[in-house]
C-alpha cells in the first residue's frame, strides 16, 4: 500500500514539496482563531482585514498575522481591490489535503482486508 | 476530515495470531506486501522492498517504536517518501500504531496513523507553532464551511 500514496507526484522534488505543502495546510488549520477567520471567508466573498476584524476580540495585527499564515499555506489568497487588500478563500488546497487523507484511508482498508484474509484463513 | 486516520477491525482470530501477523516480519510482509530485510526491533530501522504489484521499485523504511506483546505495535515512517535520491531524514514521519484487544470472538484491532500535521522543523515559524488545539472537530467544521461555500 505504501507505494500507492505517491501516485500523483511526478518527481522526488514535487513529492517532497507536495508533502510540505500538505503539512503546512494541516498546521495552518490547526488553530481555532485561524479557522474562525477561514469560516468568515467561507461565504466566498473577498473581505478586508477591517471587516474580518469587526465583531471579534482580535486586534487587526492578530488577524493580519493569521491571514499571512493561511496565505502561506495556500488556503487564502489576497486580492487587490483599489487601494484595499482583500482576502479570499482558496478551497482547492483544502480539497487536495482531504483527497490525500481519503486515499491513505482507502489504502489502510485494503491492507487490513489482506490482514484479515491472512489471519482468518 | 481529521489529521489522523483511524481504523478498527474485528478479526476472527486470537490475539496471539494477530500479534504474530503484525510483528513477525515475514508475516507482516506477506499481507502488507513488502519484503523486509530483517525482524522488527524497537528503536531500529526496518528496511525492505515493496512487493505490491506495480510498485516494486519502492523502498520500505520505518523505525520501530514500541512492541508491547499482544497489545501494541508501532512504527514511524515516511509513507510518501520513497524517492531514493531524496534525503527525507529532515522531514517528520507519521506514526502508525496497532492496538490489539481480546474480544469474545477474536481480536479487535485498531490502527491509527497520525502526524500528518507535522512540518519540517526548519520551516516552522512562530505562527505555526500555535498549532496546539485539538482540531479534528475543527477540520470537520471547515470542511462543512468549504462545502457550503462551494454549493
Amino acid at each position: 500500500m505504501s507505494g500507492r500514496r505517491r501516485l500523483s507526484a511526478s518527481s522526488g522534488g514535487a513529492r517532497a514539496s507536495a508533502l510540505k505543502a500538505r503539512a503546512f495546510v494541516f498546521a495552518a488549520l490547526g488553530d481555532a482563531t485561524r479557522l474562525s477567520v477561514l469560516a468568515r471567508l467561507s461565504a466566498g466573498e473577498p473581505q478586508s482585514i477591517s471587516r474580518l476584524t469587526l465583531g471579534t476580540d482580535l486586534t487587526r495585527q492578530a488577524v493580519t498575522k493569521h491571514l499571512r499564515v493561511l496565505e502561506g499555506a495556500g488556503v487564502v489568497r489576497s486580492v487587490r481591490s483599489g487601494r484595499e487588500n482583500l482576502f479570499a478563500l482558496e478551497p482547492r488546497r483544502i480539497d487536495e489535503v482531504r483527497d490525500y487523507l481519503d486515499e491513505v484511508s482507502r489504502q489502510w482498508d485494503d491492507a487490513l482486508a489482506r490482514l484479515r484474509a491472512h489471519v482468518e484463513e | 476530515m481529521t489529521d489522523r486516520i483511524e481504523k478498527t477491525i474485528e478479526l476472527k482470530a486470537p490475539v496471539s495470531r494477530v500479534w504474530r501477523a503484525l510483528t513477525d516480519h515475514r508475516e507482516f510482509g506477506s499481507w502488507f506486501r513488502v519484503r523486509l530485510e530483517g525482524p522488527f526491533v524497537p528503536g531500529q530501522v526496518s528496511r525492505g522492498q515493496i512487493t505490491y504489484p506495480g510498485y516494486e521499485q519502492y523502498r520500505w523504511e520505518a523505525v520501530v517504536q514500541k512492541m508491547e506483546p499482544e497489545r501494541l505495535f508501532s512504527f514511524t515512517w515516511h509513507p510518501h517518501a520513497k524517492d531514493q535520491s531524496h534525503d527525507y531524514s529532515g522531514e517528520e514521519p507519521t506514526l502508525v500504531e496497532f492496538t490489539l484487544e481480546k474480544t469474545a470472538t477474536g481480536t479487535l484491532l485498531r490502527v491509527v496513523e497520525s502526524g500528518f500535521d507535522r512540518i519540517p522543523a526548519k520551516r516552522r515559524d512562530e505562527a505555526l507553532r500555535m498549532n496546539d488545539t485539538g482540531w479534528g472537530m475543527q477540520m470537520q467544521n471547515i470542511e462543512q464551511h468549504v462545502r457550503q461555500a462551494a454549493a
